[in-house]
């Protein structure tokens, strides 16, 4: 078996858990944000990785290219990363109201003020 | 490549500060388009390059200018120890799973098997555009694009929505007086003034050329919204919003789904199905040209809208912040 073979698919697996790592162990909420991008954008290398043909061209057809990358994955990927973008900054926006509402974005101070007593 | 995105994740886990985060973000944005030109995935690799390191880092930015740049201490002792023995498990599970993967390239892997083999090979002969992504999202795929264009155009309202000041009733509009007066650097002004005009024009030309080369409407709108966007940072929030008033991007967010979805119900009048594009001509490639021109020009008319809209949003707060 060849070890190179699913390097990519490790490097996937790596950045994954460091945005998860991010998400939970911080307690900055645009910190939070900034490690769910980075887990989003592992999710994209994954479905590019599996698309891709060795020795494959960019789906663009043209005369003398016999094997082609999968252009499905980009399909998916190219408009997830536009919606990504989009939904990123609704949480954004929500951070911003929560600033306003608690005076802070940092978790345990956010739950300090809620707490009941 | 990847292990330049792998160490720089890790630099963003270990750098604190908000304000070196996002410098970091958009370095990882950068590397990671690079990769997916790489990986043959030159329109991903478009959007990529414009989202992730340009209009990403940006909105990061102006959130934190809202909110301040500092960032607590984590945690340390066993709150610490709990994520990381969770995250090691996690990863380490995932690892297992990977070695039933098939090998990285291979051409018999069973995502080359389903459907791809036939829009490679039969979209060049009932689409008649030589970019397959384009075939596949306009054409075999458009009720997706649909959805995903909703989902953007919802994601613009719901952003409106959550920075409305109270009791703000239609579109806002900027009052002259309480706005700050803005200090202009005239290095940066003069030398971006020239770039801007270049960038609109290059991003509708991606508009236009997306089904002979990478484009397509997704990514023409965000090209256009960064070119707009850079002239806002530049010269201020006023006068941008003199330029393109804030009122008349959202009726374009909301025009853009209307062409799309319009597009569709003329096909169904036309005696076909939804966003079936045979009933636009006789000749079934020109009908499939329409229909794609058409929607590409929706998607991008809403992607640019709704990312000025959501960068009117946030610098408005900015601004309301300053004064």
């Amino acid at each position: 078996m060849d070890v190179f073979s699913y390097f990519n698919y490790w490097v996937v697996i790596a950045l994954m858990m460091l945005g998860f790592y991010i998400v939970i162990a911080r307690g900055n909420l645009v910190k939070k944000l900034i490690g769910l991008n980075i887990f989003q954008t592992s999710v994209f290398i994954l479905y590019i990785s599996a698309g891709k043909v060795s020795g494959g061209a960019a789906p663009i057809l043209a005369d003398g290219i016999a094997l082609y990358s999968n252009p499905l994955p980009h399909v998916l990927i190219l408009t997830a990363i536009v919606v990504g973008i989009a939904t990123t900054s609704v949480g954004l926006a929500l951070v911003v109201r929560i600033h306003a509402a608690y005076g802070s974005v940092e978790e345990d101070e956010i739950l300090e003020q809620d707490a009941p007593c | 490549m990847l292990s330049l995105l792998v160490a720089t994740a890790v630099a963003l886990i270990r750098v604190r500060g908000l304000l070196a985060s996002i410098m970091l973000t958009s370095v990882y944005g950068l590397l990671s388009a690079s990769f997916f030109v790489i990986m043959d995935a030159v329109d991903v690799a478009f959007t990529e390059a414009a989202v992730g390191a340009g209009v990403s880092p940006l909105l990061l930015l102006l959130t934190v200018a809202i909110v301040g740049r500092k960032e607590a201490a984590p945690a340390q002792g066993r709150r610490a120890a709990m994520p990381i023995l969770l995250v090691t498990v996690t990863g380490a599970l995932l690892i297992i799973g990977t070695l039933d993967m098939p090998p990285f390239g291979a051409a018999d892997a069973p995502v080359h098997q389903h459907v791809a083999p036939y829009y490679l090979e039969q979209s060049g002969g009932e689409i008649g555009i030589p970019n397959v992504v384009t075939s596949v999202l306009a054409s075999y795929r458009a009720y997706d694009t649909l959805g995903e264009v909703l989902v953007i155009f919802t994601a613009g309202v719901a952003v409106i929505l959550a920075l409305a000041p109270p009791g703000q009733r239609g579109s806002f509009r900027l009052d002259d007086s309480s706005a700050t007066p803005f200090v202009p650097n005239t290095i940066v002004q003069v030398v971006s003034k020239l770039l801007i005009p270049f960038m609109l024009l290059f991003a509708c030309y991606v508009q236009f050329h997306g089904e002979y080369g990478p484009g397509g409407g997704f990514q023409a709108g965000v090209i256009f919204a960064s070119g707009i966007i850079l002239y806002g940072l530049l010269y201020g929030l006023p006068t941008v919003c003199r330029a393109i008033p804030p009122p008349v991007v959202e009726v374009l967010a909301a025009v853009g789904v209307l062409i799309y979805g319009l597009t569709g119900v003329l096909s169904l009048l036309g005696g076909s199905s939804f966003l079936d594009y045979g009933v636009f001509a006789d000749d079934p490639v020109t009908a499939q040209h329409i229909g794609i021109v058409c929607i590409e020009l929706g998607v991008g008319i809403t992607v640019a809208a709704v990312i000025i809209t959501i960068y009117y949003a946030f610098a408005r707060q900015q601004e309301r912040g300053r004064s």
